[in-house]
Order: structure tokens, then sequence, then C-alpha cells
């Protein structure tokens, strides 16, 4: 779809974050090599490459998820614009970093709680207690993933009940509800049939307006549906990154192409 | 089917399907043994002891008399230790399985504790009755009391709590810490939100089943010197007077089940063999009560938490 717009000069665009000379590694081992890339502000950034190749390792640095594991140490940073500030930094506390971005996982991970709860966790977890702000903010966030007009009768339902792709949109609206600044989708549809891919595909597209999003997949042809930059990935280096249309159709390295047609990967 | 092997794949899964009837009647066979075992043994008990279950039995203090005696200092004894032994058990094992599962640094430190932790589940518990004797009942003084029974078995069932608390623990999906983490949830809030719930039904099935380990319990309680022959109950509880509460009971002397039966069974008279074969019924009825609730309480609360 974003072929048929009017691209604007990079240099226009505003950033809402950036990686800058990232290294990151498992004990001694490098996952990551100086990882160069700018985020957009109300863009969609798709990372793609092949299993292994460090797309998902890369995303669990924005929310510094590497922190929960022993052994894992960051070099470089991760700028956040605009206030310009590194997330990565020892200094700056991995819970306020989570709880300015939000993440959606690979599989729908929903609490065993109800739905209401589910949403309503991010918001707890923030200390809010008024009763109608709360219960506002989850319809508002129920709304935002699509999910209001099926949810709204059962709202204190078990999450469980719901299907493979209403979780996985109920999890999108629990990310939603802490009103993060930049959204996280770690291949949020590889475990979901094609009609529920395409519904969360449709919300992706959507919720660009709101929220900058960046989303790791290994399905090909859904970073061409849903982003406007695509970076490639292999071996924990970044290969190539552009707008998407130019990522697939005029790759500027060999690598990227053979990875694209098919050729390898 | 126009392979010309058929036949041969035909006969290659009935040799198959014999094996399998063979290991299915070999269960059967070993799961009857085991039910007859039980069976038989409370059947043995309801025959010799099944005519003395009537109220005074449970409202009757021992006696010399067989067809007067009771066991109702032992019930009471018994519920009264299990009481404390819940009580110290229960806060101390759950808080340790919690810390070494989400707090604890991976480390040679956590490695010599859990070491030590799972071994202390397979000393004899004659030893833990030795160790309260010298440590309970003369170091601290406390005497043969409830309160010391208590804290022995507290200490013997300690290790079957803290492994419960961590194996519940364990079967709570990553993904599932990560999703709450990932939210911004501090370390004691997700404990307090989502391990402490999701937890839940593993750690009261293992602290029931501990309880019901220490219910039978006989030799520690031998050891530090529980009473045989007791003619009073332990103070109550609650009291006329303000504070109305009274922590007398604590320091009461005091007999428990196991002990009566095994008084009883020491003695040549065959109406006392009678009342040990009633009283072990009991006791068998108050562990199977225990076992049956944990069994239902697990299912009750696992019915909301699906991964």
């Amino acid at each position: 779809m974003t072929t048929m717009e009017q691209k604007p000069d990079l240099a226009t665009l505003k950033q809402k974050a950036a990686a800058r000379q990232l290294n990151f590694f498992y004990g001694t081992k490098q996952a990551l090599k100086s990882i160069e890339l700018p985020i957009y502000e109300h863009r969609v950034t798709a990372l793609i490459g092949p299993s292994g190749c460090g797309k998902s390792t890369f995303l669990r640095c924005f929310n510094r998820m590497h922190d929960l594991y022993p052994g894992n140490r960051y070099e470089g940073e991760i700028r956040l614009f605009p206030d310009d500030v590194n997330l990565l930094a020892p200094e700056v506390d991995p819970i306020e970093v989570r709880m300015r971005l939000s993440m959606v996982f690979q599989k729908p991970n929903p609490f065993p709680k109800s739905i209401f709860e589910n949403v309503a966790y991010g918001l707890r977890v923030r200390g809010l207690k008024n009763k109608t702000e709360i219960s506002d903010r989850v319809e508002a966030a129920l709304k935002g993933a699509a999910l209001y007009n099926e949810a709204k009768d059962r709202l204190h339902d078990l999450a469980s009940n719901l299907s493979g792709g209403q979780q996985q949109r109920l999890c999108i609206a629990r990310a939603l509800a802490a009103d993060p600044e930049l959204l996280l989708f770690d291949e949020p549809t590889s475990a979901l049939d094609p009609i529920a891919t395409a519904s969360i595909e449709e919300l992706i597209q959507e919720l660009r307006t709101k929220v900058t999003i960046l989303i790791v997949t290994h399905n090909m042809q859904q970073a061409a549906r849903v982003s406007d930059f695509t970076a490639y990935m292999y071996l924990g280096e970044l290969v190539e990154f552009g707008w998407t249309d130019d990522v697939f159709f005029r790759p500027k390295k060999k690598q990227t192409e053979d990875y694209i047609t098919g050729r390898f990967g | 089917m126009r392979r010309d092997d058929t036949a041969a794949i035909r006969a290659v899964i009935a040799a198959g399907k014999r094996k399998d009837l063979a290991f299915a009647v070999l269960g059967v066979a070993a799961l009857v043994f085991a039910a007859a075992t039980f069976v038989a043994l409370f059947t043995d008990m309801l025959i010799d002891g099944g005519h003395r279950l009537k109220l005074d039995f449970f409202t009757n203090f021992a006696s010399r008399r067989a067809e007067n005696a009771g066991i109702v200092a032992a019930w009471v004894g018994t519920l009264t230790v299990m009481v404390v032994t819940a009580a110290i058990a229960v806060p101390i094992g759950v808080a340790s399985g919690i810390y070494l599962e989400e707090y604890a640094p991976r480390n040679l430190f956590t490695d010599i504790i859990e070491i030590n932790i799972n071994n202390l589940a397979g000393v004899p518990s004659i030893v833990y009755g030795l160790l309260a004797l010298g440590m309970f009942v003369h170091t601290f003084g406390l005497g043969a009391s409830v309160l010391t029974a208590g804290l022995t078995l507290a200490l013997l069932i300690l290790p079957i709590v803290i492994v419960s608390t961590r194996e519940a623990i364990r079967s709570i999906p990553g993904v599932i810490r990560e999703a709450a983490y990932a939210l911004g949830a501090t370390r004691w809030q997700m404990v307090k939100d989502h391990v402490l719930p999701y937890s839940m039904p593993g750690i009261l099935t293992g602290i029931i089943i501990g309880l019901s380990r220490a219910i039978g319990e006989t030799a520690p309680i031998v050891t530090i010197g529980a009473v045989t022959f007791i003619a009073f109950l332990p103070p109550s509880p609650i009291t006329a007077e303000p504070p109305f509460l009274s922590f007398e009971w604590l320091s009461s002397a005091f007999t428990a089940m196991p002990i009566q039966i095994f008084n009883w069974t020491s003695r040549p008279d065959a109406a006392f063999q009678a009342n040990a074969s009633a009283a072990a019924l009991v006791l068998v009825l108050m562990t199977v009560l225990m076992n049956a609730f944990a069994i239902w309480l697990r299912w009750r609360l696992r019915r909301n938490i699906k991964w």
C-alpha cells in the first residue's frame, strides 16, 4: 500500500527512536553487531531475516527484556525521542522503559484472568485506582484493538475463553491501555490462522496513526503488506534498511535480493 | 490395500496390539494389588474396631478400662499440633520457595541451599525428633509441649512445602511472566498478582500432602516426650476475660493419635487392641479426608487457570 503514496524525504521525517552502534551479547556470544536503525514516528518498521538472525533479540533490547535473565549485556544506545534518552543506559530503570514501551508477543499470552483484568493490569501496575478511569481506559483500549464489540458483553469472562485471534487482539489491547510511545510486535501472527492474521494486520495498519510500531516477522508478505519501512537482518547485522517497496523491489544489496526472492533463507 | 505385503503388515500390527494388551493387563494387576492392600487393611481395622466407633469413643479420655477409653485427648492434641505445624511451615516454606524461584540468583550458595533442602526431605523423622529434643525441649526449654511438637513437625514438612511451592511456580509459563514484566510490573507485583495466584493450587496441594504426612508421624513426637496417658485437654484458646485470647495451650502437654494407637497396641488385652484399630481407622479417615480436600481444592482452583 505504501507504493502508491508519495514518499517524503527521510530527512524531513521525525524519528521516534534510533539504535546507535548497538551490540548485544548473550554471555560471550555476540548476537547483535553495530546495529544502526532509525524508527520513524507513526510509521510501521518491519524487521525481517532468517531464523536466528537476531531480529527478536533486537526487538527485546527496546524494552530491556534481556535484563530479566543473567549474563546478557548491551553496548551502544537506543535513543527514544523527543526526550533523547538512552533506553539502555544503566541508570535508566528497565521498569520505567517498559512502562513507556509496550510489547505484543509471538503466542497470545493473556493472563488467566478476566478480559477486563487483562487490559486493566498495565494501569493497575501504574498505581491507577480510580474505577471509572480504569474502565474508561479499558474500553478505549478494547476499541483500539477492535475487540470491544465482541467482548463488551463478556468483560468478566476468562480471557482463555476467547479464540486465538481474539486473545492476540486482547494482548494488543493490554499493550495499548498503557498508552505506549512505541509498540513492539514479536511475530504476532505466527500462531494464528490466516483469517485472524488478516484482522491483526488490518489492526496494525489502523494503529499506525496513533503509535509508532516496530514489528518482527518471518513472513515477508506480511512485512510487505503492513510496513512502511523494512530492515533486513542477517547473522546479527543490519544488512539493508529503507522504504519497504525499495527493499522489496529495488534492493541495494545482493544478499537482500537473494533472501527476498527466496533463493536463500 | 492392493499391496502384496498387506498380510505381513497386519501381522506386525497384531503383534504390537498383543504387547499393548499385555501391558494393560500388567497395569491393572498392579493397580488391583495396591488397592486390595488398602481395602484389606481398612476392612481388617473395621472388623476389629468398628464396634468402638461411637460418640463416647470420641469424647472420652484414655482409661484403664478399655470399654471406657476414648481418643478425645489424642484427636484434640493432633488437631492443635497440626494448627501449629501449618502456622509455621506454610509461611516459611512458601516464602522460601518463592524466594528461591523468583529472587535468588543462581550461584554456588543457592545451589548448596537447594541440595540441602532436597536432602532434608530424605532425613528420617527420628532424626528430627532428636534435634527437637536437644534444641526445643532442652536448650529453649519449651518442654514436651504442643509448641515443640508443632515446631518439630513443621521442620519435618518444610522441605515438602518448599519443593512443592517451587514445582508449582515453575509450571507457570515464561511467557506469562514476560507479559507482566513487559507491562512494567516490578518483581513483587509479578509475584503477588501472577505467581502466587496461579501457583496456589499446587502450593495448597503440597501443604496438605505435607500435613497428612505430619499427622501420622510417631517417632519424632515420641522422642520429644509426648505423654501416652493424659486426662485433660489443653486450655482453651478463647477465654472469658480480656484479651479473650490465650496462648497457654501452646505450652500444654499433649498426646496425639499415633501415640495413642501405639500405646494401645502394646497392651495384651484384646479390648485395647480393638481400641487401637478404631483409633487407627479414625487416623486413616483424617488423612483420606485431607487428601480428598486437597484434590477438590486443586480441581476448584485450576478451573480458572488455563494457559
